[in-house]
């Protein structure tokens, strides 16, 4: 009796070392000086015996491995948000250097640029694992693919919508905005650009198999983000005729838990029916 | 209890059923509307504000119910092909998809002509005309989707998911006009009970919308057998009635 136990307690403890060493070998992509960190983090929850990876460090993997990516190749993180520089500084020139109009304009221009900078960015979200296949070894790991997505797309945030919003002050300063709308467009994009990357990973899930998906997926996720740029910049409007913009703001907030909540499990099954 | 349902899911007794409904569903649609059109367009009284422009309403607020309603069932179905994997649910939401996006563009192209005379502007950006277009661009992202994989069970799913996503929508348009204030006038036929408009508007509105729903229903049958025949061409039952078809 207690030889068959430990025996299949041994083989769990098998099962999960090999779960770990799975994602692990993802989080290593080849990279020699991280290896012994890792190892040594690899045989420290070993030697903890936890009989599986937890959540949390599931999560914690996914998103060091993907930050590290990022880090490597540092233009992923800084074109979309050149792009978005350069977008805003379009419509000045184009529409006049008027402060009043700008004014009038800016929050409009501001959440339309960082939405088009987080769509250009999508695509880096699952394509380049799904060429390599180590999205599909996710897929196969036995931790819950809702970790793993959401994972991902906060390492996407932190990558794109985090500068967005620390560069979006700057900008707004070129573009004259109304000094009581700071804190909303802070606010909104705080709690805005979580959405977009949430709704726009549905999107990359859905296209990541098709081969002109560039096009197509701009298509399926503009729509989708109507309602935050929609909520987004009635805030910062309301802001600047110093009235409370509280509503609107809880709008986007529930927009954001919402997606939060539902927008995994859509992007879990957009990816099996995209690997298939 | 749903021991009646699974014979459906045979796409040979599927395509037997809608053979079976179409002439029903013609038939209907086609007195329902001769019906309701001659009364609407000819001795419903004209609007005592709105004169007889208000007569577009006949047309417009069925398509903009149908086209929701078409975007829900095609979410329904969504939601059971990706639940229950039922094939011909996945057929069904693409026959839906163009038929709802076609009936999303009458009503707005339609509101458009009737804000015109009575808002003196083609279009406003409204909180229900806005949702209404977005409903429009979903439609079409379902279709674009549709079309950009070559395996159609693929497609099936992917489009359905994006369905899936997009079915927020519509609580959004149906209550906007309640939300937010703006110029799109309130809802007048749906109140139960007591309608604001009078009975004599009423009764031609009615028979117009069962008559365009059989007409919706009509199409979407058509597009499905379609789809069923398309998707088993390979089968022997379906290469039997192109025999019989034949000779």
């Amino acid at each position: 009796m207690t030889l068959k136990t430990q025996s299949t307690q041994e083989t769990e403890k098998l099962t999960a070392i090999i779960d770990d060493s799975v994602i692990k070998g993802l989080a290593l992509e080849g990279d020699t000086l991280h290896n012994s960190e890792l190892q040594n983090s690899e045989l420290t929850s070993n030697a903890q015996s936890s009989a599986q990876l937890s959540y949390r460090h599931a999560f914690m993997l996914v998103l060091k491995r993907d930050l590290t990516i990022a880090m490597r190749h540092k233009d992923d993180i800084i074109n979309p948000l050149l792009f978005f520089v350069i977008v805003i500084t379009l419509f000045p020139l184009g529409i006049g250097p008027e402060a009043q109009t700008l004014s009038r304009i800016a929050p409009g221009i501001i959440w339309v640029a960082a939405l088009l900078a987080t769509l250009l960015s999508l695509d880096r979200l699952f394509k380049s694992d799904h060429l390599d296949g180590s999205l599909e070894q996710m897929l196969l790991s036995p931790h819950p693919i809702f970790v793993l997505v959401l994972a991902k797309i906060f390492a996407h945030w932190l990558i794109t919508g985090l500068p967005i919003i620390l560069i979006a002050p700057l900008l707004a300063v070129l573009l004259h905005l109304d000094e009581n709308s700071y804190s909303a467009l802070f606010l909104t994009l705080l709690l805005g650009t979580p959405v977009l990357s949430l709704l726009g990973a549905v999107g990359v899930a859905l296209t990541v198999g098709i081969k002109k998906g560039g096009v197509l997926l701009s298509l399926l996720v503009l729509p989708l983000y109507i309602p935050v740029l929609i909520f987004a910049t009635s805030a910062i409007d309301t802001a600047a005729l110093g009235l409370p913009y509280s509503g609107q703001l809880a709008i986007i907030a529930a927009l954001f838990f919402g997606s939060l909540t539902l927008a995994p499990f859509a992007v879990g099954a957009a990816l099996k029916v995209s690997t298939n | 209890m749903w021991k009646w349902l699974h014979p459906y899911a045979n796409p040979e007794v599927s395509y037997h059923l809608t053979n079976r409904l179409l002439p029903w569903l013609s038939a209907f649609s086609a007195i329902f509307l001769s019906i309701g059109l001659v009364w609407a367009l000819l001795f419903a009284p004209a609007d005592y504000q709105q004169g007889h422009s208000f007569r577009i309403f006949y047309i417009h607020v069925p398509a903009a119910s149908l086209s929701m309603g078409i975007y829900v069932s095609m979410a329904i179905a969504a939601f059971s092909s990706l639940v229950w994997q039922l094939k011909l649910a996945d057929a069904s939401a693409a026959a839906m998809a163009p038929v709802g996006a076609a009936f999303t563009a009458i009503a707005l192209i339609t509101g458009a002509a009737w804000g015109k005379p009575m808002w003196g502007t083609w279009w406003i950006w409204d909180a229900r005309l806005t949702s209404e277009l977005i409903l429009l661009f979903l439609y079409l992202g379902v279709i674009a989707l549709h079309n950009a994989f070559e395996d159609k069970n693929l497609a099936g799913k992917a489009a359905g998911i994006l369905t899936l996503v997009g079915v927020v929508n519509i609580p959004i348009i149906k209550y906007s006009v309640e939300w937010w204030n703006t110029l799109h006038q309130g809802s007048t036929v749906s109140k139960l009970g007591k309608p604001s408009m009078s009975l004599d508007m009423l009764w031609p509105f009615i028979f117009c919308f069962i008559g365009f729903s059989f007409l919706v229903a009509l199409i979407i049958c058509l597009r499905f057998r379609n789809e069923i025949l398309a998707r088993n061409s390979i089968r022997p039952w379906v290469r039997e009635l192109v025999k019989k078809h034949n000779s």
